[in-house]
C-alpha cells in the first residue's frame, strides 16, 4: 500500500496540491532549464561561426555543436518541460495527485540516463551526425540507445499522466469536464505517444544496425519514421504552447473561454492531422511521388492549419472578452493597451502568441508548400521558420509560465525582478530579428548546417550576393540579443529556485516585487459577470460581436498571410521549369 | 449564445456543447476557405505551373548508377576542370549527377531553352542539390534516382551546393553547371 497522499492548499488558487506530484514537476523543470542552458551556450558559439566576419568554431567543432545545440533544445529542454506540464496539469490544476510516483522517478531517471548518453557521446565527438542523424551516417551506438532510452522515459511519462487523469476522474477531483487546459494537455499527451512511438520504431532498428544485427536501412525510410518524431515533437510543443496560452491568459488578465465546442474540436483537429507534418521534410525527395507528398504536407486539406488558426483567434479573443468583462469596454483596443505589459507571464504569452503566428505560422505554411519547398528546402529559411515556431512561439510560451509557476510550484519570488519584466522583450526582439534576417538570407540561397559560405575551401568559388554577408551579421545580432535573453531567464529561474526568497504568505491587493501581480492582484471576475456577459452580447452589433478588436487583428494576419503565400508562387515561377 | 462565462482553468459543467458566437463562426469559415485555397494551388500547380518536384523516381543500386554516370561521361565529355570531367550531352537527353563525399561529378553543360531529365543520386550517404544562385533544392539519396525535367531560361555558370550534412568536408562539396545561349 502507498502512503496517502499529502497536499498543501494553494493561497492563490485555492487547488489542493499533493507534494510528490510538485517535487516531480520541479525536478523535470529543473533539468528542462540546464539543457536550456547547455542549447544556449551552443547557440552563441553557432551564431558566431556563421557570422562570416567573426568565424569562430572550426569545421569539426562548428557541426558538433550544431548536433548539441539542437538535441538540448529540441529534445532534452522541451520534453523534459513538457513532462513537467504533464505532472502540474494532471495533479495540481484538477486538485489531483500523482498515482504512480515510484514509476515517474524511474522514468525520469532513464530520461536523465538517456540524456547524459547522448550528451556525452555529442561533445566527446562520437556522434557526429547532427540531430537527424541520418543513415547512412553512423554515430556510436550508445548515442541511439540513449535516445531510445529517453524516449521510453517520456512514453512512461504520459502513461502516468493518463493514469492520474483516470484516478481523478474515479475520485472526483473535480466536477463536471476537464478544464481546456488539461484538455490541451491531454491532445499534448496524445501526441507524444504517437511521436515517440514513431522514436522507437525508427531508433531501435538504427540502433541494432550501429551494432550490426541489422545490414541495412533505407535511408528514404528513414527520413520519413524519424520525421514523424522530429516534426511531430514539434506538434507536442504547440498543443503544449496553447495550452499554456490559455492557462496564461486566464492567469493574467482572466481570459475566458469563448466556446469550449470550438475550441476542443480544434485540439482534436491537431490529434486526428497534425502527425502528417513527417511530409514537410520529403517535399523534395525522390521516394515519395506528388500525391503521397500532397495530401500529407497539408494535414489532409490543411486541417491542422484551421486549428491553429482557430486558436489564434479564440486565444486573443478570450482575453478580449475576458478584459472587458473586467470593465476595459472602451474602443477596439484598450483592453490591449491596458493590460499588464510589465508583468513578464503577460508580455511573454502574447509575444509568443504573435511571433508564433505572424512569423512561425505564415512561414511555416508557406515553405511546406510543395511546389514553394524547392526554392526552400535546406536554406536558412527552414531555421528561420522553425525558430519562430519553437523558440520565439513555444519557448517564449515555457518562459512566460515559468515566471508564474517559480511562485506557485517553487514557493519561491521570482529573483532579479526588474531583469525578469524586461526580459520577455529582450528575448523577444532578439528572436524577430533573427527569424526574419535568417529567412531573408535563405531567399538568396544561403544553406542551413554549413560552416563555411565563403568556400574557402571548395575546388569552385561561389560568389555569393553581397548583401548576404550583411544579412548574416544581422543574424548574429538578433541571435545574441535572443541568446542575451536567454541566458538572462535561466539566470533568473536558477536563482530563484535555489537561492530565492520565499513567498510566504500572498496577500491579496497587495504588489510584491518577484510575484507577478495576475497573483498578487487576480483578474478574477466579479460577481456579477454573468450579467455583464449578457449586456456585452446585447450591445455588440456587427460582425465584430463582443471582441472586434480581435476580428480586426485576425484580419491583419489574413491579409499577411495571403500576401506572402502569393509572392512566394510568384517568385517560384521565376525559376527553370522543372518537373 | 454564450457558455457560461468560465475560464480555461476552471472545470465546465453541464453540457458545454452549444452554439459558437457569430463573430467565431465567421473567422471559422474564412479560415476553412482559406485552407481550401492553400491546398487548390498545389492540384493547380501541377495542371498549370512549370515547378513540379513530381520527376521519374526510381530505386538504383550505387554501383549500377556510377555506372550510368561514366557512360555518359565516355559518350559527351567535351574536357575537363581540375579533374572533373565536363560533359555536354544533346538537348532532350537524360544527364546523370553522381554526388558523394564531397563531390559533385560530372560537371555539366547545357544549353538554354532546351529541355533534358537531370538524375541525381548518391554513391555514399545522403547528400543535397543545391542550385546556385538560382535556389533550385532537391534531396539526394543513396539507393534513389530522382529523374527531373529540367529547362535553364538562362545562361551562365552556376554552382551546385551540397545542402544536406554529409560530413565534415560538407562545406566543400560544390559542383558546376554551365549553360549556354542558344546561338
Amino acid at each position: 500500500m502507498t502512503a496517502p497522499a499529502v497536499f498543501r492548499t494553494c493561497d492563490v488558487t485555492g487547488l489542493k496540491v499533493e507534494r510528490k506530484a510538485e517535487l516531480l514537476t520541479r525536478v523535470n523543470a529543473v533539468v528542462s532549464v540546464v539543457a536550456l542552458l547547455i542549447g544556449a551556450v551552443a547557440a552563441v558559439l553557432l551564431v558566431l561561426t556563421r557570422w562570416q566576419a567573426v568565424h569562430l568554431l572550426p569545421a569539426d567543432w562548428f557541426y558538433r555543436i550544431l548536433g548539441v545545440h539542437g538535441m538540448s533544445m529540441l529534445i532534452f529542454f522541451i520534453i523534459f518541460f513538457e513532462m513537467a506540464v504533464l505532472h502540474f496539469a494532471s495533479t495540481a490544476l484538477i486538485n489531483a495527485r500523482c498515482v504512480a510516483p515510484k514509476t515517474s522517478w524511474f522514468a525520469f531517471g532513464l530520461m536523465l540516463l538517456g540524456m547524459v548518453m547522448v550528451e556525452y557521446l555529442m561533445w566527446a565527438g562520437k556522434a557526429d551526425v547532427l540531430f537527424t542523424s541520418y543513415v547512412p551516417l553512423r554515430a556510436d551506438s550508445n548515442f541511439y540507445l540513449g535516445i531510445i532510452f529517453f524516449a521510453v522515459g517520456a512514453l512512461v511519462v504520459t502513461g502516468v499522466f493518463f493514469a492520474n487523469l483516470v484516478v481523478a476522474k474515479r475520485e472526483r477531483t473535480y466536477e463536471g469536464s476537464l478544464p481546456l487546459v488539461v484538455y490541451g494537455a491531454v491532445t499534448a499527451a496524445i501526441i507524444a505517444v504517437i511521436t515517440l512511438l514513431h522514436g522507437a520504431i525508427i531508433y531501435v532498428p538504427t540502433w541494432l544496425w550501429s551494432i550490426g544485427v541489422i545490414k541495412h536501412i533505407d535511408p528514404e525510410v528513414y527520413r520519413m519514421i524519424w520525421w514523424a518524431l522530429g516534426h511531430s515533437s514539434q506538434q507536442i510543443n504547440v498543443a503544449a504552447m496553447v495550452a499554456i496560452w490559455y492557462m496564461m491568459g486566464a492567469l493574467t488578465i482572466g481570459a475566458v473561454v469563448l466556446n469550449e465546442k470550438i475550441s476542443r474540436s480544434a485540439f482534436v483537429l491537431y490529434i486526428l492531422f497534425i502527425s502528417m507534418a513527417s511530409a514537410h521534410h520529403l517535399l523534395v525527395d525522390p521516394g515519395m511521388g506528388p500525391a503521397w507528398k500532397v495530401v500529407n504536407t497539408s494535414y489532409f486539406m490543411y486541417m491542422a492549419v484551421l486549428a491553429s488558426m482557430i486558436h489564434g483567434f479564440t486565444v486573443p479573443a478570450g482575453m478580449e472578452l475576458g478584459m472587458r468583462l473586467r470593465g476595459y469596454t472602451k474602443g477596439l483596443f484598450d483592453w490591449l493597451r491596458r493590460a499588464p505589459w510589465g508583468d513578464p507571464g503577460f508580455s511573454a504569452n502574447t509575444f509568443s502568441i504573435i511571433l508564433f503566428g505572424f512569423i512561425g505560422g505564415i512561414t511555416g505554411v508557406t515553405i511546406g508548400t510543395e511546389q514553394i519547398n524547392i526554392i526552400v528546402h535546406n536554406t536558412l529559411r527552414v531555421p528561420g521558420h522553425f525558430h519562430a515556431t519553437v523558440v520565439a512561439g513555444t519557448a517564449l510560451a515555457f518562459m512566460g509560465a515559468t515566471y508564474y509557476l517559480i511562485p506557485l510550484v517553487f514557493r519561491k519570488k521570482v529573483a532579479f525582478w526588474p531583469l525578469a519584466k524586461i526580459q520577455p522583450y529582450i528575448f523577444a526582439i532578439g528572436m524577430t530579428i533573427f527569424t526574419l534576417s535568417m529567412t531573408f538570407a535563405g531567399s538568396f540561397g544561403v544553406p542551413r548546417r554549413h560552416w563555411d559560405i565563403t568556400f574557402s575551401q571548395a575546388p569552385y568559388d561561389v560568389q555569393m550576393n553581397p548583401a548576404v554577408d550583411v544579412i548574416l551579421a544581422v543574424v548574429a545580432f538578433g541571435g545574441l540579443l535572443a541568446a542575451t535573453g536567454a541566458l538572462i531567464f535561466i539566470a533568473i529561474a536558477v536563482v530563484s529556485v535555489f537561492f530565492g526568497e520565499s513567498v510566504g504568505t500572498i496577500v491579496r491587493g497587495t504588489a510584491v516585487a518577484g510575484i507577478p501581480q495576475g497573483l498578487t492582484n487576480p483578474p478574477l471576475h466579479s460577481a456579477d459577470v454573468h450579467e455583464r456577459s449578457a449586456k456585452l452580447h446585447a450591445e455588440a452589433k456587427g460582425i465584430g460581436g463582443t471582441t472586434p478588436g480581435t476580428l480586426v487583428l485576425v484580419f491583419v494576419f489574413l491579409a499577411a498571410f495571403m500576401l506572402y503565400f502569393f509572392v512566394n508562387w510568384k517568385a517560384l515561377s521565376f525559376i527553370w521549369k522543372v518537373g | 449564445m454564450h457558455t457560461e462565462t468560465h475560464t480555461g482553468l476552471e472545470a465546465p459543467k453541464g453540457v458545454w456543447w452549444k452554439p459558437a458566437h457569430p463573430t467565431e463562426k465567421l473567422w471559422v469559415g474564412i479560415a476553412f476557405a482559406w485552407c481550401m485555397v492553400l491546398f487548390a494551388m498545389m492540384p493547380l500547380w501541377h495542371w498549370k505551373g512549370g515547378q513540379n518536384p513530381s520527376g521519374v523516381r526510381r530505386r538504383v543500386e550505387p554501383a549500377a548508377y556510377y555506372k550510368r554516370v561514366n557512360e555518359m561521361i565516355a559518350a559527351y565529355k567535351v574536357g575537363d576542370d581540375r579533374g572533373v570531367p565536363i560533359v555536354a550531352p544533346p538537348p532532350g537527353s537524360d544527364i546523370y549527377l553522381a554526388a558523394m563525399t564531397y563531390q559533385w561529378s560530372p560537371i555539366l553543360k547545357l544549353k538554354k531553352g532546351a529541355q533534358y531529365t537531370l538524375h541525381l543520386s548518391s554513391l555514399d550517404v545522403v547528400h543535397g542539390f543545391s542550385l546556385y544562385p538560382i535556389n533550385i533544392n532537391f534531396m539526394v539519396l543513396p539507393g534513389y534516382d530522382y529523374g527531373l525535367r529540367v529547362t535553364p531560361n538562362e545562361s551562365g555558370d552556376f554552382r551546385i551546393i551540397c545542402n544536406e550534412f554529409c560530413g565534415i568536408g560538407h562545406h566543400t562539396m560544390v559542383g558546376r553547371v554551365i549553360v549556354e545561349d542558344d546561338q
